[in-house]
């Protein structure tokens, strides 16, 4: 006969004790970096107001056609859409979802870029989104050279001599199809998903970037430490408090 | 203190807030760039020109699969001399000042052009007596012999090739028939490399010599390696790939077949490979990649670079992005 112990009861904000439990540390630690009203707001500060702020919703959404068209694609098997209409219409939203997340991640990158969407402490925000951009090239890479065409064939017989010159071609070969493949549908999506989920999860902690010249229009304020700088200026302080 | 982390950045927003739904606004995204790829799709489709075969190579150009095929016993076709990954030559190795990448990584996908794309498929031919007493012949001589051999039967192919090439009159010792797809050549001293040849020939129009390749480890296979690059030693890809615009002279890097935007995020990288040095440069690859690499790292690090993270303040496109919101303060 065993007896247990009555669960202990939920931790609350400032009555916390410290913990040991490895969970208990990380759920803490997670909710103290990004809690609900930050994950989720639903208010936005007046300056967000722009069509620019457009390109990085619509590059993450053009993230969900590839993934979901290629997904239908990686179902079916990579020779599928060769031989039915069905799999030649897959193909080509596959084509079209990537020439648009390309496209509208450049005008997102250029937008940030004149915003100077670094400061505040946004850095990470920048490098990660940067690293998205150049991971992505190589996730589109293996896919032209993983079409079992004459594109495919081309391309991978021409961009062996550039990967070989850096000796990158000895462990990353493009005219494997198979090695291709799996880079392709595994090992560069999930990089680039992981990249913007980081990139998206830094975007929501430190909030959205103020304008230039904010800070003439505001009273001299204390220098705020790492905390502030995560807290950021532009995010909600609260789910519906901060609403004009 | 560092640039990018003043005080007057990370300072709290004071101002209003507006009501947002992000979960709906995504949802919104995905609908309307869905809609737009389905209807690029309806208005575009995509490109899908069939691959190349071997087999299709030695029907459209017999003199030019003879030619490459006899510099692959020969041991002086491209990839023959490449170096690593393939082999331990040194023709297409490439370097950087003391950077000598492509070296120290060493042969990862050997390839002996001799013996994997002549010597071993004709192996496989059944029933050839005449085969396989050229095959003892050959692989019973000394190198020396065998490279004597292989270079008196490819001389009057590439003068061959050469002539055709230039537009001038073809030489008489290599004979062309287009009815049958046979390629005659007149080598002396050419030992058993024409019985070879000529059965090398046959069994690429039959289709067996891709197949031989590609299965030639074991049954079950998805490396294209040996057979892609077999056919780039030759010329039915680089002839198709012209009629595309897809040779490296027509920034073919981020073309594909067909009139499709191809990998315009590519442009950069193959707008290097258009100037010099690196245009007529033996080492444009590596050139190409390293510039590249710091293009990428700068890139990265644009928030950290002294003056590059200051031109969005100077140069005040802000404005326009903010416009309402300046705007908006100047009326209150």
């Amino acid at each position: 006969m065993s007896t247990t112990a009555p669960p202990p009861a939920p931790s609350t904000p400032g009555a916390r004790a410290p913990s040991k439990s490895w969970t208990v540390k990380v759920r803490e630690a997670g909710v103290d970096a990004l809690p609900p009203e930050k994950l989720l707001p639903d208010g936005q500060p007046t300056y967000v107001a722009s069509w620019i702020y457009v390109f990085g919703v619509a590059s993450i959404a053009s993230l969900i056609v590839i993934i979901g068209s290629g997904s239908i694609l990686t179902l079916k098997g990579p020779a599928w859409w060769h031989y039915t209409g069905v799999g030649h219409f897959f193909n080509s939203i596959h084509l079209w979802s990537v020439e648009l997340f390309f496209f509208v991640m450049v005008v997102h990158l250029w937008g940030k870029y004149w915003m100077a969407a670094w400061r505040g402490g946004r850095g990470r925000v920048w490098v990660t989104g940067a690293i998205t951009f150049l991971v992505a090239v190589p996730a589109a890479l293996t896919g032209y050279v993983s079409q079992q065409n004459f594109d495919a064939q081309w391309i991978s017989t021409q961009a062996k001599d550039a990967l070989n010159s850096v000796g990158v071609g000895a462990f990353f070969n493009v005219t494997n199809f198979g090695q291709m493949y799996s880079y392709h549908v595994l090992i560069l999506p999930i990089a680039v998903v992981a990249l913007v989920g980081a990139h998206v999860l830094l975007v929501r902690r430190n909030g959205v970037v103020p304008p230039f010249e904010l800070e003439k229009r505001l009273p001299a304020a204390k220098p705020t430490g790492a905390s502030a700088a995560g807290q950021g200026d532009g995010s909600a302080p609260s789910s519906t408090g901060g609403q004009a | 203190m560092s640039i990018w982390k003043t005080e007057e950045h990370t300072r709290p927003w004071k101002g209003g807030y507006y009501p947002y739904d992000l979960v709906k606004e995504l949802f919104i995204a995905v609908g309307v760039i869905g809609l737009l790829a389905v209807l690029l799709t309806i208005a575009f489709s995509s490109p899908d020109d069939k691959s190349s075969t071997i087999a299709q190579w030695s029907h459209e150009l017999p003199a030019n699969f003879a030619t490459a095929a006899s510099k692959e016993l020969a041991q002086t076709s491209p990839i023959a001399e490449y170096g690593p990954p393939y082999n331990h030559s040194s023709g297409s190795v490439q370097h950087f000042l003391l950077l000598h990448p492509q070296r120290w990584l060493g042969v990862s996908h050997p390839i002996n052009t001799a013996d994997d794309y002549v010597v071993k498929p004709l192996e496989t031919v059944p029933n050839d007596p005449a085969l396989q007493s050229a095959l003892a012949e050959y692989k019973a001589a000394p190198e020396k012999q065998k490279k004597e051999w292989s270079e008196a039967y490819l001389k009057p192919l590439e003068e061959y090739e050469t002539a055709v090439e230039e537009k001038k009159t073809p030489p008489s010792t290599v004979t062309v028939d287009s009815n049958t797809g046979t390629v005659t050549v007149q080598a002396k001293g050419a030992g058993p490399v024409p019985v070879m040849m000529s059965s090398l020939l046959s069994l690429a129009k039959s289709g067996g010599l891709e197949g031989g390749l590609v299965t030639s480890s074991q049954f079950f296979q998805t490396d294209y390696t040996k057979p892609l690059l077999f056919m780039a030693d030759g010329g039915l890809l680089a002839e198709r790939a012209e009629a595309n615009h897809l040779l490296g002279k027509q920034w073919g890097l981020m073309n594909e077949t067909g009139s499709y935007p191809g990998q315009p995020w590519l442009w950069l990288y193959a707008f290097w490979y258009q100037v010099e040095p690196m245009k007529s440069s033996p080492n444009a690859d590596i050139q190409v990649l390293l510039i590249m690499g710091v293009l990428s790292l700068a890139f990265i690090c644009i928030p950290f670079l002294p003056v590059i993270n200051k031109l969005p303040r100077w140069i005040p496109l802000y404005k326009l992005i903010w416009k309402e919101h300046y705007r908006a303060q100047q009326t209150s």
